[in-house]
């Protein structure tokens, strides 16, 4: 089976979706000639032609805008913002009109997109090059939201996404592009070539949207993790050696709950971890759904770890980034309550 | 099947790409010095040639002509030759720094040195900048330390902004520099509101926007002329056309306007186009320019004709999506080299001093370097705390951050 770093398995989903279909478009900033500045596009315009893959001017409204009215045409766009940092101009596009142009309309006119959009942080981005606004599009019904973790997963979902007939925010952890993270910032970078889940089929194939995964199976305590985190919350369950199991969501919207619940039920504590910042993000919908339908289970708190709620910064991104050290720490703290 | 003419999609292309040969035949550039100079309270409806066509002053001799020449003393051309070259040479050993990990990431001005440059010389103190990442010209020429640039661009324990921002984002309200965002074109409409508030306050400072030539696409740009035209705001609106937004070349953000000058044109604006490399002419058009905000009269919308003679940042390579040779083949030159011809032309200059100051000014960047490297860089030596990463967000820390703050234990 080819190998494929994440990046090129999202390009790979790209390519298999515009070979099959000829109302997959794509398009964005720089994604045409060049090729996206990750790269993710790169060879589409030169396969597909450009009226298939293009460069859009600098208007996040205006890319996200224009594939909601192809695609109530009939196309199937998958557009990119360049850094999910640049997606609020297109807010009111995403949330007023794509999210519920199927219920207003009750059916009339529906709204097939696929946003793509890097996220996170653990390149030095600063503040607008770092975010996870995943919870920003949670929050609003009619939209789907995907965070895949892996090569393999990237692929699968994102054909998965470009062929779901409603809009679907498809959020690429950056850091993991060109090989696994688990939050050692200071040990050499590692690359997909030895990940079992950088072994990629070169043909069409989906990882449906609204599954989760057990990457870990464990059976002290469950992390949900998503993106990242997914590799930060195995490492610590290594290195501590917490007998953790880490579910990766891989779609946050829908939830695969039956999951989440299963697992808690059996392990009786439950952490959540993600990058973005703690009030109001992600990990309080789990929260409170784990609460919900785990509570006579629970032998401790739910908890939480994530980003500070602070702006990321640029020259204290590790003291920012939940890795390792505190999520090992909020373990040990769950396995002594 | 229907009768009607089958479509097709237009999707502009630059003129060549890798491998083909430079051409910028389609870039007409007028004579030096005959683009008319009007009043400045002038009815824009009488000078909307003036947003198709590019105002010069130096030409090929090296002489200043035309009705824009003279806005400038012998001594302040030398001035200006001066940060020009301080901006070129800072930009160089910060390139170098970057790639010697000293930091993250940065942005140079290689060929554009001329545009924020003499467009400071035009403002007076108080006034108030919207830059963008490539106007740093306004602090050099602004007398804002150097130093104090590498610190923020080294993230180090003297960083005036403590390590919170990208390198080069920098920020100086007394320098008359707003801070810098890392998205785009949102501090093009700020300008015009803080433009207003002068007004409102009956105050007598003029705020200057800026914007690239592909971020004129952005919603805010539009949004700017649209107040800016409304309440006639004392704000000068700047468009560096550098012909690159990353890889996308400037027809795409232009689309069929012909010019980003004449975009001002349907919002009623007085709109100009300028030859951004010719130090003289972007100081002759940015003093017009803010005399009518200055004197009540309104915004003024000017575009700077210029040329990314550099990659767009430390992230990208040009070569990937223009022939290499094409900086060389830019029409307007390069200028640092058209100021200093132009001062040897006029008997103020000459090889042999412009060498010695090149030497003299590397000797005034590298001990600034030194300076701003004992307070250490990105990753080595002194930092800002993890206790400034808290502070800031709120003028007072609300409950659950200190809160955080002691669970991160700072």
């Amino acid at each position: 089976m080819p190998r494929m770093t994440m990046i090129e398995a999202i390009r790979s989903a790209m390519d298999v979706s515009m070979e099959r279909d000829d109302n997959v478009v794509v398009f964005g900033e720089d994604v045409g000639y060049f090729g996206g500045v990750f790269r993710g596009t790169q060879g589409l315009q030169q396969k597909y032609g450009k009226t298939r893959c293009f460069d859009a001017p600098i208007n996040e409204s205006g890319i996200v805008g224009v594939a909601i009215g192809m695609a109530a045409y009939g196309l199937k766009p998958c557009v990119e913002i360049q850094f999910a940092d640049y997606m609020y101009p297109a807010y009111d596009q995403l949330t007023q009109e794509a999210a519920r142009l199927r219920y207003r309309s009750n059916g009339d006119f529906t709204c097939g997109i696929t946003v793509r959009m890097p996220t996170g942080g653990g390149i030095f981005g600063g503040q607008t090059h770092s975010q996870s606004p995943e919870a920003l599009f949670t929050h609003v019904c009619g939209l789907q939201v995907v965070v895949p973790s892996n090569p393999y997963d990237a692929k699968g979902l994102l054909i998965a996404s470009i062929e779901n007939p409603d809009p679907v925010i498809f959020l690429e952890p950056k850091r993991l592009y060109n090989g696994p993270f688990d939050g050692h910032h200071d040990r050499p970078v590692t690359s997909w070539a030895g990940h079992p889940l950088g072994e990629v089929p070169a043909e069409h194939y989906v990882v449906p949207l609204g599954k989760a995964v057990v990457r870990r199976p464990g059976s002290a305590v469950t992390v949900l993790a998503y993106g990242t985190m997914v590799h930060v919350a195995e490492a610590t369950a290594e290195e501590t050696g917490i007998d953790a199991e880490v579910i990766d969501l891989r779609t946050l919207m829908p939830l695969d709950l039956d999951t989440i619940v299963t697992s808690v039920k059996k392990t009786g504590r439950c952490l959540v971890v993600h990058e973005a910042t703690l009030t109001s993000g992600f990990g309080a919908e789990l929260a409170a759904l784990v609460q919900e339908h785990c509570f006579y289970n629970l032998e401790a708190p739910v908890t939480r770890v994530a980003g500070w709620d602070t702006p990321y910064p640029h020259a204290q991104e590790w003291d920012y980034f939940p890795g390792p050290a505190r999520v090992g720490r909020a373990l040990r703290d769950m396995m002594e309550a | 099947m229907t009768d009607g003419q089958r479509l097709s999609l237009h999707v502009p292309e630059p003129e060549v790409r890798p491998g083909g040969k430079p051409d910028f035949s389609n870039v007409p550039i007028p004579k030096a010095g005959s683009v008319r100079r009007p009043e400045v309270d002038v009815d824009p409806k009488e000078i909307r040639d003036l947003a198709y066509s590019i105002i010069r002053v130096l030409d090929r001799e090296g002489e200043a002509v035309g009705p824009w020449a003279g806005s400038l003393t012998d001594e302040e051309l030398m001035e200006g030759l001066k940060h020009m070259m301080l901006l070129r040479v800072f930009d160089s050993r910060m390139l170098m720094a970057q790639r010697q990990g000293k930091t993250s990431f940065y942005m140079q001005h290689l060929g554009e040195e001329a545009v924020s440059c003499a467009f400071r010389k035009a403002l007076l103190p108080g006034d108030m900048n919207f830059p963008t990442y490539r106007q740093a010209g306004l602090l050099i020429a602004g007398g804002y330390p150097m130093v104090e640039m590498m610190n923020q661009i080294y993230s180090n324990d003297a960083d005036p902004l403590k390590g919170r921002q990208l390198p080069i984002m920098y920020s100086s309200k007394e320098f008359g520099f707003f801070t810098i965002s890392g998205n785009l074109a949102t501090q093009y409409v700020q300008a015009v509101g803080w433009a207003m508030a002068s007004a409102i306050k009956n105050d007598t400072k003029i705020a200057a926007a800026w914007i690239g030539d592909g971020s004129t696409a952005e919603s805010d740009f539009h949004s700017a002329l649209v107040f800016a035209s409304t309440y006639r705001a004392p704000v000068v609106l700047n468009v560096v056309n550098n012909q690159w937004a990353i890889s996308t070349f400037q027809g795409v953000a232009r689309g069929g306007s012909g010019t980003f000058a004449a975009r001002g044109l349907g919002y009623g604006l007085p709109s100009l186009r300028v030859d951004g490399n010719d130090y003289l002419a972007v100081h002759a058009v940015a003093k017009w320019a803010a005399e009518r905000a200055r004197r009540n009269i309104g915004p003024t919308l000017v575009e700077y004709v210029t040329y990314r003679v550099g990659a767009h940042s430390t992230s990208d390579d040009p070569s990937a999506y223009r022939p290499k040779e094409e900086s060389e083949a830019w029409p307007l030159g390069d200028p640092v080299i058209r100021l200093k011809n132009h001062l040897i032309r006029i008997g103020t200059w000459s090889e042999e001093r412009h060498r010695q100051m090149e030497a003299e000014i590397r000797d005034t960047v590298v001990a600034a370097q030194k300076e701003a490297e004992r307070h250490g860089t990105l990753h080595s030596g002194g930092r800002p705390s993890m206790r400034d990463m808290f502070e800031g967000v709120y003028a007072e820390m609300p409950p659950h951050l200190k809160r955080q703050r002691q669970q991160a234990g700072v």
